[in-house]
């Protein structure tokens, strides 16, 4: 991202005129302007993959997703809408139900994405049936605990071991139903890997996958970082 | 002088679950009072009434794990014309639920039969008054229609008041951030 802003160049979202710099995308430049598009598989650090969808927005009439569709001049963005919002609220159902998200036994409650664009959207039930998918965890590892449970495939693990800490640890593989997080090893398991605890893709993940040994509850569940702001109010790419 | 209106009924009840909602309902303390201004309970653990009469109001704390959870629900739904889902476990099964990729027949089996330390000749207990076991714990919304649901695990005290204030208003329930939790 860049902070060569032409004000000269604008588009609207939700009827406001936001400048974009050359070659922004809208999740981008309504990022840098401090206006909260939901999203969980975007990070400011990493290329856009477009995957979950959450951050799905109108232009010009037509659905994309904010986080791939470039910033143009003129376009108007229809974002914080009640159909949008609604919309919104139906992937996130979905997301719940395919995996296992036992709220009340995760340590990464209350510094959750996927939780807080959930309480965000006023979800207040999954709707759709649960999948209850059997999905063991990966404790091979002395300081970082895999729990597949909650992995909503955004693929940040991926990008992050591979363009930040160039080790290449983590992969999707699979078709359609059987889509799953994969560890490159050998053996599949985390504990055969070089992952760190220093590395970022040990602390990228938006919801309760990757998580670090022996800190669980450091900080109480009511003090956590969604639970003292709405995702919205937050500034982006805190650490959660 | 216009007439006193009638007081809601409302029913609670709690199926595979740990009571912590009901814990937490009593936590509103002294609202207490205000809200027995509106409502009288029905069937409750409060009351000790045992069948669930014509009500308003239903509170559902727990999910499905067994027969009896089942026929209990379904007599609530039958009785009650606001059905409401309360705490996580009613929602979507909760840590009952965590049993769920489980086989039924193995679980029972370590922990009647192979945990250590139990007494030589345990048995899977098999007396006709214990309610059948599901072979899954489900959320009851996958049984019968439910209205609301009020996440939490419990919901706090507050979220209750916020909850139960705007429907006896005749609202529909909206709770804002800090009330709708998850956990």
């Amino acid at each position: 991202m860049t902070d060569d802003v032409s004000p000269t160049q604008s588009f609207s979202l939700d009827g406001d005129d936001l400048p974009f710099a050359s070659g922004e995308t809208i999740l981008q430049a309504a990022t840098r302007a401090g206006r909260y598009i939901p999203h969980l598989c975007w990070h400011p650090d990493f290329a856009a993959h477009g995957s979950c969808r959450i951050c799905s927005v109108k232009v010009n009439g037509r659905v994309g997703a904010a986080c791939t569709v470039q910033a143009a001049a003129g376009l108007e963005v229809e974002s914080n809408t009640p159909e949008m919002n609604r919309q919104r609220k139906t992937l996130l159902q979905m997301l719940f139900v395919e995996g296992n998200h036992f709220c009340p036994s995760c340590e990464k409650s209350g510094n959750c994405l996927l939780q807080a664009t959930a309480y965000q959207m006023g979800m207040e039930g999954p709707h759709f049936e649960e999948f209850y998918p059997n999905r063991p965890v990966d404790a091979s590892h002395p300081d970082i605990l895999l729990d597949f449970n909650r992995c909503i495939l955004c693929e940040l693990c991926v990008r992050a071991s591979r363009e930040a800490d160039g080790k290449n640890i983590f992969a999707i593989g699979g078709h359609g139903m059987g889509t799953h997080l994969l560890v490159n090893s050998a053996s599949g398991q985390l504990g055969d890997t070089a992952m760190s605890l220093d590395d970022r893709a040990a602390h990228i993940c938006p919801v309760g996958v990757i998580l670090p040994k022996r800190r669980g509850f450091v900080i109480p569940i009511g003090q956590r970082r969604f639970d003292l702001k709405p995702v919205s109010q937050q500034r982006e790419g805190d650490a959660t | 002088m216009s007439p006193t209106p009638r007081k809601l009924k409302v029913a609670t009840v709690s199926l595979a679950g740990c009571f912590g909602c009901h814990m937490s309902f009593l936590d509103i303390d002294e609202r207490l009072f205000d809200l027995i201004e509106h409502i009288e309970f029905d069937r409750s653990p409060l009351t000790d009434i045992k069948q669930v009469g014509a009500c308003d109001i239903g509170l559902i704390e727990g999910g499905l794990c067994n027969a009896e959870n089942v026929q209990v629900l379904r007599e609530f739904r039958a009785h009650c014309k606001t059905l409401v889902a309360v705490g996580a476990c009613a929602i979507t099964g909760g840590l009952p639920a965590q049993r769920n990729h489980l086989d039924l027949g193995q679980l029972l089996t370590e922990v009647y039969r192979s945990r250590p330390g139990l007494s030589a000749g345990g048995a899977i207990p098999n007396d006709p008054e214990l309610p059948l076991l599901l072979n899954k714990v489900h959320p009851i919304r996958e049984v019968v229609h439910v209205d609301y649901s009020l996440p939490g695990c419990p919901p706090s005290a507050d979220a209750f008041w916020h909850f139960l204030s705007d429907l006896m208003a005749g609202r529909t329930p909206h709770l804002g951030h800090g009330l709708i939790h998850y956990d």
